[in-house]
Formats: structure tokens, C-alpha cells, sequence
């Protein structure tokens, strides 16, 4: 909360430039959607419960795209479910952000060669901002991933588009 | 029962399509038959009261790779505690095989799977579609001589 630190001095006006009033508002109540693919989803939803809480970053897993900020592609994408995620990416309200956690969602993970059925890599279809290697990552990798995540879109801009 | 008294019922009452039974030396016993009585056999495993075959454990495709396709039904029973596997080779250029999903419904999915992934047509099942690949997926990716494809609605799919 380093923002808003010594800016109560006088009177009741708080001054911050609306790039960081809309950046912090942004990182502080990133919500996801709640899908989970394989056993990333696992980690996911440990990282998501009381032990490592991810209330504590205003982060909410919402059941729909219209009221999400973030996708977490937790797991295997096989070509049938691309098609899927490609529709509820695009059902989501801009600014919209993607990490990608695990092996299988960054490059098809174990079925590169022989994964018939498996996107290798789910930035094949949409973009993504982080990815989060491990397989599957643990929960300090998903926070980790997150924070990366947080830090950029502090470093947005509404003149100068840098995600 | 025994396999081999299983084996020599239905040897006696089925003869002609018994083609093959393979009890000593193997890992599990089985029974090869001939695709046109498999609904008579089925039939007969489930309602005969020495046989009483009321679970249909599994039912598997396979590719033996030399031109033929294959269905493997592991069938058990729960009141007599015995168990038959029947087996079932059909050429690859007609991949029919009567369906026993009217039979037994739990093999309703598993030779659905079958179809999706070998190929092999089950005729009589009610309800033949694709279970696990998409529904405009083309041909069956567990065949030998499976290609995958370059492309699958505009993405790409070898790393």
C-alpha cells in the first residue's frame, strides 16, 4: 500500500495520477475464472484454500467469463477444449490477463510428440502474460506467478500500452 | 466354473463359432469366437443358470496390427464367481462386430470407445457416436497406421 503513503497530510484529498489508481485497483481484485483442466487445477484449488489463501491478494475464482479479469490455464489443453477456452477468452471484458501454469499449457508439457489430441502450448490460441513452469507447479510457484502478473500490470499505462 | 468347463459348454452348444481356445499356458484364458454369434453367446452367457455372467467388467478394442481389429470383452459374474474373456477379430476393411451394449448396458460407453479410437463399427448399438475426441474428428487415432493431422480447425498440432 506503498501508494497511498503520506498523501493524507492536509486536508481530505488523496492525489494519485489515475494510472495508479486504475493499475492498483486492477492487481488488487484480480479474478479468475474458475476452470481447472488436469491436476494443475489440484494445486490450483490448494493454492485457492485456507493453507496459502488466495483471498488475501482479492483474488475470487468467479464461474463466469463475464466477471472475470484472469484465466488460469491449469493443466492439459487437448484440441477439443482449446476450442472452448478460445470462445470464454473471448467471452471476457478487456483488460483481461492469462497465465499459463504448468508444462502442458506452456509447450504440451509430457505429450509433446505423441499427444495426438493436445495443443501444444495454449498461447497457440490465445495470448499470455505469465507462464508458470512445473508440473505441476506448486502453490508458491501459482503465488509467485501471480505477483509476476501483479507486477505488470502496476507497470500499465493508459498512454503508453506496454501488456 | 473353470475356464475350461466354460470353454466346453459353449464348445458343445456353439461349435461352429468357437474358433479358437486359449486356457493352458495363458496369462488369461480366453475364447475366440466368431462375430455373427456374438449376440446368441452373449445372450446365453447372461441368462443360462450355470453361466449367470451378470457384469460386463470391460470391453476393449485393439489394432493387432497385421490387417485385423479386435474386441476384448472381460465378462464376470457376480453369483458364481467366474469369469470369461471373449474375444472377437474382424477384418480391417469391415470392422463390424454386433454390438452387446442391449445386452449388458454397461459396454454401451466402453465399445463407444472402442469405435472412437479404433474404428470398429458396432452394429446394433444404440447410440454409436464418438465419446472422447471431437465429433468432426477424423479417423481413429489408436490404429497402427494412424497419421496425425497437421492441422485441426486452424491449429496446428505437432510441437
Amino acid at each position: 500500500m506503498g501508494l497511498l503513503d503520506k498523501k493524507f497530510s492536509n486536508s481530505n484529498v488523496i492525489i494519485t495520477s489515475l494510472d495508479d489508481l486504475l493499475n492498483w485497483s486492477r492487481l488488487s481484485s484480480m479474478w479468475p475464472m474458475q476452470f481447472g483442466l488436469a491436476c494443475c487445477a489440484i494445486e490450483m484449488m490448494a493454492t485457492g484454500a485456507s493453507h496459502y489463501d488466495l483471498d488475501r491478494f482479492g483474488i475470487f475464482f468467479r464461474a463466469s467469463p463475464r466477471q472475470t479479469d484472469v484465466m488460469i490455464v491449469a493443466g492439459t489443453v487437448s484440441l477439443k477444449m482449446a476450442t472452448r477456452i478460445k470462445k470464454l477468452y473471448d467471452q471476457m471484458a478487456e483488460p483481461r490477463y492469462v497465465l499459463s501454469m504448468g508444462s502442458c499449457s506452456n509447450c504440451g508439457g509430457p505429450y509433446w510428440e505423441h499427444g495426438y489430441h493436445v495443443l501444444k502450448g495454449v498461447d497457440r490460441v490465445i495470448p499470455v502474460d505469465v507462464y508458470i513452469p512445473g508440473c505441476p507447479p506448486r502453490p508458491e510457484a501459482l503465488m509467485e506467478g501471480i505477483m509476476k502478473l501483479q507486477e505488470k500490470i502496476r507497470s500499465e499505462s493508459l498512454v503508453k500500452k506496454t501488456a | 466354473m473353470s475356464p475350461q468347463e466354460i470353454a466346453n459348454v459353449l464348445k458343445a452348444r456353439f461349435a461352429d463359432s468357437i474358433l479358437e481356445i486359449k486356457i493352458e499356458g495363458a496369462v488369461d484364458p480366453s475364447i475366440m469366437i466368431a462375430p455373427a454369434a456374438w449376440n446368441e453367446i452373449a445372450l446365453f452367457l447372461r441368462d443360462d443358470p450355470a453361466m449367470q455372467f451378470d457384469f460386463a467388467m470391460c470391453a476393449s478394442g485393439v489394432d493387432y496390427g497385421k490387417g485385423t481389429l479386435g474386441v476384448v470383452y472381460n465378462i464376470y459374474s457376480m453369483k458364481l464367481n467366474h469369469k470369461v474373456n471373449i474375444k472377437i477379430e474382424v477384418p480391417k476393411s469391415a470392422p463390424e462386430v454386433p454390438s452387446a451394449a442391449l445386452v449388458w448396458p454397461a459396454v454401451n460407453w466402453h465399445e463407444r470407445e472402442a469405435y472412437d479410437m479404433i474404428g470398429i463399427k458396432f452394429a446394433g448399438h444404440p447410440d454409436l457416436r464418438r465419446i472422447l475426441m471431437p465429433n468432426d474428428w477424423e479417423g481413429h487415432p489408436l490404429q497402427k497406421d494412424y497419421k496425425t493431422p497437421e492441422f485441426y480447425q486452424g491449429m496446428k498440432v505437432p510441437y
